[in-house]
């Protein structure tokens, strides 16, 4: 994937995650604070207002700022912890205009040494992860069989799906769920679910 | 004298663990960073810049966080260069507020201050 065509997939994560706003935070209404799907979409909003500024730079560039808008303009751990993982995505892709397969696990190995590092967490926590993790091993795993970057990444949307499944059956041990405790049973993880929601709208436009 | 700045999602916990740590120590220069910039519920990094830049002095800064992102957003701002002086504490928000604050106007250092704050971790109450 060429950097002209990542505003476009920014854009259309924007979109999405608007779409699923109520669903986002009636799952962390259930066990948090109520207020990832509003936060979600105001942080992309905001990185949508940024495309002007992505004209003609690279992807480590836009990847970056991304984060860093995030960041600054997510007011829950949405911020801090989407912010950091597309800035470390954004490293690695510092000065780079074509994203392959290969490019794209690097960015989400990154993305998730830095969300494990900002949240303290591991795999089976409830979070995130648990749904970026089997993502990310589902496309190296796919890579390795052959399959170009498309099929690879729709083979990681499957496996995030599956985490979200999984996030049902656990219970949290990380974020503000934790002291829900016993009770985040049988309800989904609404960061793993809004992280299964970027990586869809990222194979749609593969 | 170290300050000290509360990072809260509510802004009105945060003003008042400072309004509770100030009755037993006045002068600690104190600072507020709750709730988001629009007012709401939530964090930013823009209001934890402003109240370590109200308090900063030669003597450094203590960070007191209450949870999740206001942890989270603290730390990635003290990641940003010129903020050696500034150290985050890991302690329950209220009761390590009054200990920093009682320290810090008794003139330690940040280290002791950060000390202090930090035994709040482990006082038993009953």
């Amino acid at each position: 994937m060429k950097s002209d065509r990542i505003p476009e997939v920014l854009t259309a994560m924007s979109r999405k995650i608007s779409e699923k706003k109520d669903f986002l935070t009636d799952l962390d209404n259930a066990i948090g604070d109520g207020d990832h799907g509003i936060n979600m979409a105001r942080g992309f909003a905001a990185v949508e207002s940024r495309l002007p500024e992505f004209e003609g730079k690279d992807i480590g560039y836009i990847l970056k700022t991304t984060g860093m808008t995030l960041v600054s303009v997510v007011a829950g751990s949405a911020g801090p912890l989407y912010g950091t993982a597309f800035m470390k995505a954004g490293m690695v892709m510092n000065g780079k205009n074509e994203m392959t397969a290969d490019d794209f696990i690097e960015c989400l190995n990154a993305a998730i040494d830095g969300v494990m590092m900002r949240g303290k967490a591991v795999q089976g926590e409830k979070t995130m992860l648990d749904a970026m993790i089997p993502a990310r091993d589902a496309i190296v795993s796919a890579v390795k069989d052959g399959r170009n970057f498309p099929e690879a990444v729709k083979a990681g949307v499957e496996a995030a799906r599956e985490g979200v499944e999984y996030t049902k059956t656990i219970i949290a041990t990380k974020g503000r769920a934790a002291y829900v405790g016993e009770r985040s049973l049988g309800h989904q993880d609404p960061g793993a679910t809004s992280f299964t929601y970027l990586l869809e709208t990222i194979s749609e436009a593969l | 004298m170290v300050g000290i700045v509360i990072v809260s999602h509510s802004r009105k916990l945060a003003e008042g663990v400072i309004d509770a740590a100030h009755i037993m120590a006045a002068e600690c220069p104190m600072a507020a960073a709750g709730g988001a910039d629009d007012g709401g519920y939530g964090t930013s990094p823009q209001k934890i810049k402003d109240a370590i830049q109200e308090v900063s002095g030669p003597d450094g800064v203590a960070v007191l966080a209450d949870m999740g992102s206001a942890v989270m957003t603290a730390e990635m701002v003290l990641e940003e260069p010129g903020y050696e002086n500034v150290i985050l504490v890991d302690c329950p928000v209220a009761e390590g507020a009054i200990a920093g604050a009682v320290s810090s106007v008794c003139g330690d250092d940040l280290k002791e201050v950060v000390r202090q704050a930090e035994s709040a971790r482990t006082m038993s109450k009953l």
